[in-house]
């Protein structure tokens, strides 16, 4: 009797486990076998960029500070949480504040996933630079690694960019008055510029690096709906495909750089 | 583009391009083509053609309703511009509409009336009121911060009714050291 209902379970195990749904999920062996492991990331859609294997000093965060890792970690955060408060968000210059207001003071877990967007922009900005103090003080963007430097520093001006665009949208004093230094700076672009070198020959006051980010003489609704635009969509994507091919450069130049 | 192609041409005939040279090179020049087209149609859809925008000119009450040499603010808030009575020493009265955007990155400068000054909160660039020296004149020049130039002077002028015009889109720069003599208006 005993022996029965045993085998009856190994039968519907059996089942389970040989099912096109389990094994289409599961694709390897669970044991500990190195090429189990090296199956794990590499019959993994989103672990496919990561190295198979990584050398022993690639752990060492000592060595690396696990910088680039940890702003990749802050990146997703703000992800998630932007995506959680775009719920609630309205970029109109009628709805924008009241809905910061009605996110921070009445919204169950509101406050708390501003906080969070807010921090963790906040950490990726200082963990972007770490990350670049740090590779330039071991070397690492030395060849053949230089091209991955390269697409580094076009991702640290998108991170400053979605930090600049982010900074709009609460829609106060703060964000309309840092905006309005921010965006006046571009008027000293050079050739775009209206005050920039040789301004005046190209570009006019009302067609001018100034005017297509402001979208309007001063800042106002139009700008709030272009930032809004660039920061939930256009430079998370661009971003996001500038870190596929940074994460992929290292691999492709043979890893995490080791110390010498 | 075509570097790998096979050499297939007839050499006997006097072919530049070969079929698929051409081809390659027709698909290239159609993609990059219509690629910076629309390029070029992004850059002028970020510009519209109607701006909506509250008029640049506004009407600031009777020439009376403001004292000698004194820097009103009643329309800092609506307008951003000071409305300035200046009386000169022999006694004649202007008016000068002082545009209150700091000529720096664009915050609003506040008048400091004990200091006689205007300073803006940003990057704290300051502007110097009432010239004691030569005429009470508002020279409003930099004196003090990142500011590159003078705060700007708005064209102002008295309509028939007597009414104060201010028009927020002509704007009056000092130049050549001297404020130009259409910058106020007497009154």
């Amino acid at each position: 009797m005993a022996s029965n209902q045993e085998k009856e379970k190994t039968n519907i195990l059996k089942l389970i486990t040989e099912s096109q749904v389990w094994t289409s999920t599961f694709r390897h062996g669970y044991a500990d076998t190195p090429r189990n492991r090296a199956l794990q990331i590499s019959a993994n859609v989103w672990l496919h960029l990561h190295p198979t294997k990584v050398r022993r000093h690639g752990i060492r965060y000592r060595y690396t500070w696990c910088a680039g890792g940890l702003t990749f970690l802050l990146y997703l955060v703000t992800v998630v949480t932007g995506v959680v408060l775009m719920f609630y968000y309205r970029p109109t210059g009628e709805y924008a504040y009241h809905d910061i207001k009605y996110l921070d003071f009445d919204v169950p877990f509101g406050m708390f996933t501003r906080n969070m967007h807010r921090w963790a922009a906040h950490g990726m900005v200082i963990m972007v630079w770490l990350h670049m103090f740090r590779v330039f003080m071991t070397g690492s963007y030395k060849p053949p690694r230089e091209f991955n430097w390269v697409v580094g520093v076009l991702l640290l001006t998108l991170t400053l960019l979605l930090s600049f665009t982010g900074y709009l949208l609460p829609w106060d004093q703060l964000a309309i008055w840092a905006v309005t230094v921010g965006t006046n700076m571009a008027r000293a672009t050079p050739l775009l510029g209206m005050e920039g070198p040789f301004g005046e020959s190209l570009v006019t006051p009302r067609y001018n690096a100034r005017t297509i980010l402001t979208a309007a003489v001063n800042v106002g609704p139009p700008t709030l709906l272009r930032f809004y635009v660039l920061h939930c969509i256009f430079i998370p994507i661009a971003a996001s495909v500038l870190m596929i091919l940074h994460f992929w450069r290292i691999r492709k130049d043979g890893g995490i750089s080791g110390p010498l | 583009m075509a570097g790998q192609v096979r050499d297939d041409t007839d050499k006997t005939k006097d072919w530049t391009w070969s079929r698929r040279d051409f081809l390659s090179l027709g698909g290239w020049a159609a993609t990059l083509g219509v690629l910076s087209i629309l390029t070029m149609a992004f850059v002028r859809f970020m510009f519209p053609r109607v701006l909506f925008e509250p008029s640049t000119l506004f009407k600031a009450g009777k020439a009376n309703d403001y004292s000698p040499n004194t820097v009103s603010e009643k329309y800092i808030a609506s307008q951003r511009v000071w409305i300035i009575k200046q009386q000169d020493t022999t006694g004649a009265n202007f008016l000068i509409a002082l545009s209150a955007i700091c000529t720096h990155l664009g915050c609003t400068p506040r008048w400091l009336v004990t200091e006689n000054k205007f300073k803006c909160p940003c990057h704290g660039s300051g502007f110097r009121g009432f010239d004691l020296e030569r005429g009470r004149d508002i020279t409003a020049i930099h004196f003090e911060g990142p500011a590159p130039r003078p705060l700007e002077r708005l064209k102002v002028w008295v309509d028939a009714a007597g009414d104060i015009n201010v028009d927020k889109g002509i704007k009056i720069l000092w130049k050549d050291g001297v404020w130009p003599s259409d910058s106020r208006v007497k009154v």
